[in-house]
């Protein structure tokens, strides 16, 4: 039975992370090169992790599933990242990015983590900068910051609409320095499809080759999962097709706990779903907040142009209903208003699920040619989807998944419950609560890969006895012919529907059961028909090609049969927390007003839980949250 | 607003240890908003039901960002030489009736993996070579310290937008990846942090470019045509300004 220890430093807030530097164990120099260390994932937190240990002279092996780590799916981050420098003088500090991430997350998230986020911030734009990376400049020669939502300071720094990009890049190059100096061997096209542990620790992983379908064995002292979010279990969400949970779910079915799964951010500006074919969802980032204006007609069912309705018949309701934050409050919020103006019937656009973000005040208060410099990418990317040109028509916008804050549980150390297993970025839960501030997610995983690991991974390096382990070791064996048995099974069915029609089915259930808005009613529903979708999937799923080939649907359907798993422990994890916070509404638990109304007397802790057997029920682990900075009360944005 | 149109469609296919062959397939009823690659994922779902297997192609994010798509369209990488990728393209750029030639991105260093899917490794390969500056992660001054010219930042933010598609590669009648590797010279060429390595950088990606197999540069354009994100064919001759001189200093 696990035990949550989250290792949490003594001492005072600010003082806790340098301290936990100097007490973990080091690893002498000369026997860095003795050990080695798996990184599976090659985003912004696998990459820089993966750079940064190699440079400390480990041994690394990272894994892609992916053509080139430079696809990894942080470059499609598109706003910016949050750091407390505080250039524009406008009062930000390391404590204030602390504070605003705690209350952003409703009070989930542990405190000493977010801390010590805030405190990497710094460092993380300072070593961007030396990498080359192109941020906003000023006239002056200086960086340039903008505001996201969930704060009264201005602390993004960004690179046009494609900071992720841009960061994505920078780690890679770091990557490959440290590839060209042969202390990284990059596995491109090999995915990773489980985790081996011997003798209670992760001692290595199987890979699949995607090209020739080979399994292939990999040993190594320590697994580092830098492997994302898990939002495609919705189908469509804006995560990139391939993204998925499989490797964390091994991890989790190995002896990892899984933290707060039911913690989804719905972001409120993306492009509307619009019909039956489609793959996936568009963001247009928060940034655009800054200067776009939301709102909905005041009357129900007002179906005249945009620009047929006067200014007194619309409703900029972030606008009325939260003054000090306005169309900036955090991502949850706008969110769930957008869903309450839909259902109340003032939804714009042909299926009435989309509200306006209109850019004419800023147009005419700055000039188009201003707006055009911030934010044109964007623009033209609205309009290649939409057909529509934003200069002159207001955006169409609805929420959409975009990001999950729940993840592999991790100690303060990044270690998961499986010894010698770490997770970083969005495949831990630690940073971000119920619900994640825009520009953040950059942050962390720069944070966790470039600064946290590298420190605290010495220590269980150099504290644990680590047994040489042979890949002929049976634990390799039975994991390999574990994964070799799931896909000769999936390609044995031969049924009568598609992977994606499946995969469909599951999303929809999902969006309508477990998305913005949960009831105890409607997450029992989804708890009877998930087993039945997944019985369904397992006797009528199509597959067609083999296993020793470059096989997309197969891939596909072996991703897509872990989500068929993962989906039911989200939906448990929705149902235990009754509660609402951030991203997690429960209908039953909100205030006078409609506002997420959070039980921190029941409900103030991590919900981690344990496998126990896909027969049985998992176990689940209250990790206790304790606030000893800052101090829990009701959110408000008003 | 929203249409339906009827396409034929001759796509490449290809399994490895075989020569590739056009195979003829109806994409009926396809939606004019949605994007190319949901069109493929529409015949992709017929063909399964079928028993074929479905076309392989390359995709990730599917917002223009990421590099992984592309494919030749009527001889078009991307599809079109709008500044799009494959993945922003929509069908409402076609008309009703047409008939597509889809095939891989053809050039020398592009081996074709199977049917859509071309490895593009040697791209990652010139990076390696030196497209990076070389900052050991804790080794960075305050971020404040240098202050950079706005019109340089920018600068080296058109070139930084790269995605790597290979686009470039394709269209070039020479297989050349001048541009590719242009746009990251011209990066760290404009930025103060980029310059203790500019000399051996241009040399080692360069060379590398070399002994890929990618093709010189005559001056074509053709590249920055195909770019889906603009890079300007002007990096090209950075590049040149830049190896020139790194070849005349000493070592």
């Amino acid at each position: 039975m696990i035990k949550l220890d989250a290792k949490i430093p003594e001492g005072p807030m600010a003082e806790k992370w340098t301290k936990h530097k100097f007490n973990v164990k080091l690893v002498n120099p000369a026997n860095k090169r003795k050990h080695s260390v798996i990184v599976v994932g090659s985003g912004l937190a696998g990459a820089s992790a993966a750079a940064t240990l190699s440079e400390l002279g480990y041994e690394v092996d990272c894994f892609t599933y992916s053509d080139s780590p430079r696809r990894a799916h942080s470059i499609a981050a598109q706003g910016g990242i949050n750091a407390a420098k505080n250039y524009p003088n406008d009062g930000d500090s390391v404590y204030r990015l602390f504070y605003d991430t705690v209350k952003g997350g409703d009070f989930r998230s542990r405190e000493a983590n977010v801390h010590r986020l805030a405190e990497c911030s710094n460092l993380i734009i300072d070593h961007c900068v030396a990498q080359g990376i192109p941020f906003a400049r000023e006239y002056g020669g200086y960086l340039d910051n903008r505001s996201f939502g969930g704060a009264q300071v201005s602390r993004t720094f960004y690179a046009r609409g494609q900071t992720g990009q841009q960061l994505l890049i920078g780690a890679y190059g770091a990557l490959s320095k440290e590839i060209n100096k042969g202390g990284v061997k990059m596995h491109t096209r090999c995915e990773v499809i489980d985790v081996v542990v011997v003798d209670g620790q992760a001692r290595g992983i199987i890979s699949r080759d995607l090209v020739t379908g080979e399994l292939t064995r990999h040993s190594a002292d320590a697994v580092v999962m830098a492997t994302g979010g898990y939002g495609n279990v919705f189908f469509l969400s804006t995560n990139a097709m391939n993204c998925n949970a499989s490797a964390a779910w091994r991890a989790y079915k190995k002896g990892a706990a899984f933290a707060n799964p039911c913690y989804t951010q719905i972001h409120p500006t993306c492009i509307p779903v619009h019909g039956e074919y489609q793959s996936k969802l568009t963001l247009m980032s928060e940034s655009l907040r800054n200067d776009g204006r939301i709102w909905v007609p005041k009357e129900k069912g007002d179906k005249r142009p945009a620009n047929q309705i006067p200014e007194e018949e619309r409703d900029y309701y972030l606008e009325r209903k939260y003054p000090s934050f306005g169309n900036l409050v955090p991502r949850d919020l706008a969110s769930r208003n957008a869903k309450i103006v839909c259902d109340e019937g003032r939804g714009v656009g042909s299926t009435g699920q989309a509200v306006y973000l209109d850019f004419a005040d800023a147009i005419e208060r700055l000039g188009k040619d201003n707006i055009e410099a911030k934010y044109g990418n964007l623009f033209e990317m609205y309009n290649r989807i939409t057909d529509e040109d934003p200069y002159t028509t207001p955006m169409m916008i609805f929420p959409a998944v975009h990001y999950t804050m729940g993840g592999l549980w991790v100690d303060y150390n990044l270690m998961t419950t499986l010894p010698g297993l770490y997770a970083l970025g969005e495949c831990n839960f630690s940073d971000h609560g119920a619900n994640r501030l825009g520009a953040s997610a950059l942050m962390q995983g720069l944070a966790d890969g470039y600064f946290v690991l590298p420190n605290t991974i010495n220590d269980y390096l150099a504290s644990t006895k680590l047994e040489k382990v042979s890949t002929a070791h049976e634990a390799f064996a039975e994991a390999e012919k574990h994964a070799q048995d799931k896909l000769d099974k999936l390609l044995a069915v031969n049924g009568d529907r598609t992977v994606d029609d499946f995969h469909k089915e599951l999303g929809l259930l999902m969006w309508e059961n477990c998305g913005m808005s949960r009831t105890e009613e409607g997450l029992k529903e989804a708890l009877r028909k998930i087993p039945k979708i997944r019985e369904e999937f397992w006797k009528r799923v199509n597959v067609p090609g083999s296993a020793d080939d470059l096989n997309q649907a197969l891939e596909k359907a072996n991703r897509v049969a872990d989500f068929m798993e993962f989906a039911e422990l989200m939906v448990k994890d929705a149902l235990n927390r009754s509660e609402s916070c951030g991203g997690h509404f429960r209908a039953e638990s909100q205030t006078e007003e409609g506002e997420a109304q959070r039980d921190d007397k029941n409900f103030a802790y991590v919900g981690a839980w344990e496998f126990q057997g896909l027969e049985n029920e998992p176990v689940l682990h209250k990790e206790l949250l304790e606030f000893e900075e800052v101090k829990l009360t009701q959110r408000s944005y008003k | 607003m929203s249409n339906t149109i009827n396409l034929t469609l001759k796509v490449w296919r290809q399994s490895k240890d075989e020569e590739g062959r056009f195979e003829t397939y109806q994409a009926n009823d396809v939606d004019t908003d949605a994007s190319f690659l949901e069109m493929l994922d529409v015949v992709n779902e017929e063909l399964t039901i079928k028993g074929v297997e479905p076309i392989a192609f390359e995709h990730d994010c599917r917002e223009g960002i990421c590099g992984c798509c592309g494919t030749l369209v009527d001889g078009k990488t991307h599809g079109s030489h709008e500044r799009t990728t494959l993945c922003q393209l929509h069908m409402r750029k076609f008309k009703d009736g047409e008939t597509l030639a889809i095939e891989p991105f053809r050039a020398h260093p592009f081996k074709v993996l199977k049917d859509l899917i071309v490895d593009r490794s040697g791209l990652d390969a010139i990076i390696t070579a030196g497209g990076y500056v070389s900052v050991k992660t804790g080794n960075a001054p305050e971020a404040s310290t240098t202050p950079i010219k706005k019109a340089d930042a920018e600068a080296a933010m058109d070139a930084a937008e790269c995605i790597g598609c290979g686009a470039c590669v394709a269209a070039c009648p020479n297989g050349s990846a001048m541009l590719f590797t242009a746009a990251k010279v011209s990066q760290y060429a404009l930025l103060p942090q980029g310059h203790p390595e500019r000399t051996e950088r241009v040399k080692n990606m360069v060379n590398m470019m070399d002994a890929l197999g990618f093709g010189n540069c005559s001056n074509e354009y053709e590249c920055a045509v195909a770019c889906p994100k603009g890079i300007d064919v002007k990096n090209i001759a950075r590049l040149n300004r830049e190896f020139i001189k790194a070849n005349l200093k000493k070592a």
